[in-house]
């Protein structure tokens, strides 16, 4: 049992018990705490992948955007002292059957897809990928950074910028169009 | 890293999927749906980064790519928020069981 095995065992655990969390959970506002674990949880495994950017972006995005806008969104329409919503007992048997069959459907496939193991090389951690965001690396993506290029297929220093343009305008053009949709116009009756 | 393959990560994004549909078909609050589809999301941004990492070929556009479906993540719980706000000041109600204005 290696150092990251454990990592593994301990992190993904967590992480499957906080979904099964906001799964079993009847209250929105414990369903976004564990939800909050389960991204956490998350963003541990992209750090145990080698992944440190996508991590750090998940914690600031995930965790400290969209979990935010979740919890003011609870807070926005809560309805009386912590109302809840209950589910009917078909509806959960027919959703949990719906699950279980899914996850047999996946884990068959996985099982048989077989489990390569990581290369050798290190992964282009947050360098890398920043810096091909950022367009400032001097060789392409898939090459070494600060070494010499190493052949193959080379790309523009800007390979990945224009689709953080899109994506970034794209942001701005949902914000304001949500800003524009939640806007307070009519009082609600009350009910 | 050593021991560690690829099958452990697909098998808990999968897990992750499963919880998330379960969440979707079963809560009735539609933030509770909003929460199982950033579950489904998460499950495929784990197998991005798993095949990221384990496939040579794959290697940064797996990244780019969950880098991506996250900012779109946050974008869409926006809207998704924006259109629930709504959804309750015409109807003081968030179970999705209740919409159904649009039906003909």
């Amino acid at each position: 049992m290696s150092l990251p095995v454990i990592l593994f065992a301990v992190v993904g655990a967590a992480t499957c018990a906080s979904a099964l969390g906001v799964v079993a959970a009847r209250d929105v506002v414990r369903m976004a705490v564990w939800l909050l674990f389960t991204l956490v949880g998350v963003s541990l495994i992209y750090f145990l992948l080698g992944a440190e950017f996508a991590g750090a972006a998940q914690l600031i995005v995930y965790v400290g955007g969209t979990l935010v806008l979740v919890v003011f969104g609870v807070m926005l329409t809560a309805h009386g002292p912590l109302r809840e919503l209950r589910t009917r007992r078909t509806e959960w048997f027919v959703g949990g059957a719906l699950g279980v069959a899914l996850f047999t459907l996946l884990a068959v496939v996985s099982l048989k897809l077989g489990s390569p193991t990581a290369g050798e090389d290190p992964l282009p951690g947050p360098g890398p990928l920043g810096m091909s965001f950022l367009g400032a690396t001097d060789t392409s993506p898939k090459g070494a950074v600060s070494g010499t290029p190493t052949g193959g297929v080379v790309r523009t220093p800007t390979a990945y910028l224009l689709p953080f343009e899109i994506v970034s305008v794209h942001l701005l053009v949902v914000l304001v169009g949500a800003a524009y949709l939640a806007r307070a116009k009519r009082k609600r009756p009350q009910a | 890293m050593n021991e560690l393959g690829l099958t452990p990560f697909l098998l808990l994004s999968a897990f992750l999927f499963a919880c998330g549909v379960v969440c979707v078909t079963t809560k009735r609050n539609a933030i509770g749906v909003l929460m199982g589809v950033e579950l489904i999301l998460n499950a495929a941004n784990v197998n991005l980064v798993a095949f990221a990492r384990f496939n040579p070929a794959f290697r940064l556009e797996g990244q780019v790519f969950a880098l991506l479906v996250v900012v779109l993540a946050a974008a869409e719980a926006a809207v998704a928020l924006a259109i629930i706000l709504n959804f309750y000041n015409n109807h003081s109600t968030v179970d999705v069981d209740e919409a159904k204005n649009l039906r003909g």
